[in-house]
């Protein structure tokens, strides 16, 4: 039995007189005790779709299920099995680190001891400020009480709507090993992100992309599976050499990247020394070939749809 | 039912762990009561007065002593012209303006009759309405005297008089702290009833509790007995308060049984939640709620018969009056309070209140279910 099923799910929403789409017939699916990554920049509709798989929303169309429970009809057992951390820190601010989780243990009928060993690795950084007011708690620190909440009941799947975004990158690299950690004890995560380099550190991900997956796979076999040269291009005027680059024949797709622009080549054109020939007035030109990262192969995806 | 209880567990933590809400609770409702009953007085007293005097005469001097020694007026200015004294008027240094024509004292012995020329600064309503009645009857007092000073020995009152004996049932010196200090106290009521509930379920939206509570295994009625509980509770302990305040501070003693005001309230605690679920099933901030609850308020407060009669207003606001819980609970409260009133007597406020409480939480209930 998978953790997630979900099949053509729809859902629009209406703002004023326009209809926006949110989801565009979503399918996928999530086996037990993978880590699964939602990569997408805001408003891809990450948010919607933990929405309807944490039965907090009704999808327009289609069918899901979470821990082989129907989204609709079994609604009841879901939330009695799922641990759900929402984007926006959703704990009682008023209420202190100690009596928010346990506040969540009891009404899921269990204890804080009962399932400590999920949480002990975060929950004794958490300690020293057991009694502190969680709405005072630093950013990184809010997080994890977050999960440590929604793993108090021992969920069999656990859903995390963009964990990372505002922490700082110690910690963000801290969650992620956390993350690692509770699918080692067989908890099945969904996790979204806006960040491509925490990409790598899912099993598998689908690339989502205004409402749409675009990609679905692991993300070795999605960087394995760029095709195309890619050249990492660098010069003493980058806004210059960009437009240069985009002007060009042999250039499919050509964009900024770090401190280098990447571009991206037709197959065919695929030389340094091509691009060499039509760079050699620019300044200071770098010319490395590179590997595609996830990043390339998302931005691909979105100009091929 | 377990879960209830680590709902009211949690609430009441945050209850009492929340410095507003407690203060909001205990401390303002005793400071209302202590200082709205002493504003909130129909009395006139102070009504500033300027004099012209054109006569000079005895029966003028004597005329103006009986009206400022009344207790009602403040002699603002004497003047010469009436120029001057319009001149006050304008500038907001007197409410009234009494003229006496030269030959006031002359024309009163001959002719038996003398005209006086009375100006009212209208600007505030009442105060000049009372202000004016006041003076007429001082003055038709005072001409009482005169003629009294007449005809000294009257074989026969020659004008026949009515005069009229007056007396006030239930308060007998028309003591306005006694008809206030209930009225105030059932505002309060629904201050923490409906408002401070509503305004906690919509905080718990606009954070974002809500739907962390909602992926859990929490039943929908639970949540929402575990937020109208603690305010249902909250509001009977203000009760209890405010008639402790008015039984100290006032020596208001209710007159009938304080179980009947504890039972009122206790249903009309029960509609005044169900309204402040239905303001925060509506509302998606706390500041809409804020808004929503203000306009009520004044509405409640106005056409609930506090500080105004209903029974003066015209027939449609006397009709909307009806639909205003705040009415019913404040004319039980004066009822009880002042004359004694038994069950028997408040059967069909208690009544129209609990129809009240039903339709509003179904209500509330109903579009809560839409929306979630």
């Amino acid at each position: 039995m998978k953790a997630i099923t979900a099949e053509n799910i729809r859902k629009s929403y209406k703002n004023g007189k326009e209809t926006v789409e949110a989801l565009r017939s979503v399918s996928f699916s999530v086996d037990r005790g993978e880590l699964f990554g939602c990569i997408g920049p805001d408003g891809a509709g990450k948010t919607t779709l933990f929405r309807i798989l944490v039965t907090l929303l009704l999808a327009d169309e289609g069918r899901a299920t979470v821990d082989g429970f129907e989204v609709v009809k079994e609604y009841p057992e879901i939330r009695r099995r799922v641990g759900y951390m929402p984007g926006r820190f959703s704990l009682y601010q008023d209420l202190s680190v100690q009596e928010n989780l346990e506040f969540y243990a009891t009404i899921f009928r269990t204890s804080v001891k009962e399932n400590y060993h999920l949480i002990k690795d975060i929950y004794v950084q958490l300690e020293p400020f057991a009694s502190r007011p969680a709405g005072k708690l630093s950013g990184g620190m809010k997080q994890k009480l977050a999960l440590c909440c929604a793993l108090i009941h021992k969920p069999t799947v656990l859903f995390l709507d963009e964990p990372t975004t505002g922490v700082d990158a110690v910690s963000r690299k801290e969650f992620w090993e956390m993350l690692k950690r509770l699918k080692q004890q067989g908890i099945s995560i969904l996790v979204s992100t806006p960040y491509m380099d925490e990409a790598s550190l899912c099993d598998r991900i689908a690339m989502m992309h205004d409402g749409q997956f675009l990609k679905t796979d692991s993300p070795q076999n999605i960087t394995r599976n760029f095709q195309q040269p890619l050249f990492a291009v660098k010069s003493g005027d980058m806004f210059e050499l960009l437009h240069r680059l985009k002007k060009m024949e042999g250039i499919q797709n050509a964009y900024p990247f770090g401190e280098y622009h990447h571009a991206v080549m037709k197959s065919g054109m695929d030389t340094e020394a091509y691009l060499r020939e039509h760079l050699a007035e620019s300044p200071d030109l770098e010319i490395l070939p590179v590997r595609a990262d996830i990043e390339d192969c998302f931005i691909h995806e979105m100009q091929k749809h | 039912m377990r879960s209830l209880r680590f709902l009211l567990e949690k609430e009441f933590r945050q209850i009492f762990r929340n410095p507003a809400i407690l203060r909001m609770i205990f401390i303002m409702p005793v400071i209302q009561l202590i200082i709205l009953p002493q504003v909130a007085d129909y009395e006139i007293r102070n009504v500033k007065m300027d004099v012209i005097d054109h006569d000079h005469s005895m029966y003028s001097r004597e005329m103006i002593r009986k009206i400022t020694s009344s207790g009602c007026f403040e002699l603002a200015g004497y003047h010469d012209s009436y120029t001057a004294a319009l001149h006050d008027v304008e500038h907001d240094r007197t409410d009234l303006i009494l003229e006496i024509p030269a030959g006031f004292e002359r024309t009163l012995v001959r002719e038996n009759e003398a005209p006086l020329f009375i100006a009212v600064n209208a600007i505030n309503g009442m105060r000049a309405n009372l202000g004016a009645a006041y003076l007429n009857s001082i003055i038709r007092d005072y001409n009482q005297e005169v003629r009294a000073e007449w005809i000294r020995f009257p074989r026969f009152d020659e004008q026949p008089r009515i005069e009229v004996q007056q007396r006030n049932w239930y308060n007998l010196h028309l003591n306005y702290k006694l008809f206030m200090v209930p009225g105030i106290l059932v505002i309060l009521l629904t201050m923490v009833g409906a408002f401070l509930a509503a305004l906690n379920i919509v905080k718990e939206k606009e954070i974002g509790t809500i739907e962390q509570i909602n992926v859990t295994p929490i039943r929908k009625h639970h949540f929402i007995l575990g937020k109208l509980i603690p305010f249902w509770i909250m509001g009977l302990l203000v009760l209890s308060l405010g008639l402790l305040v008015a039984r100290l501070i006032y020596g208001i003693v209710p007159v009938g049984n304080i179980g009947l005001i504890y039972l009122f309230a206790a249903i009309f605690l029960l509609a005044v939640l169900g309204l402040g679920l239905l303001i925060s099933t509506i509302s998606h901030t706390q500041q809409q709620a804020m808004l929503i609850a203000f306009f009520l308020m004044m509405i409640f407060i106005l056409m609930g018969g506090l500080y105004t009669s209903i029974e003066s207003m015209p027939r449609w606001a006397q009709v909307v009056t009806w639909f205003n819980p705040v009415t019913y609970f404040i004319d039980v409260v004066r009822m009880v309070v002042l004359k004694g009133s038994g069950l028997k007597d408040i059967a069909g406020h208690l009544g129209i209140i609990f129809i009240f409480a039903v339709v509003l939480n179904a209500w509330a209930v109903f579009s809560y279910r839409k929306r979630t």
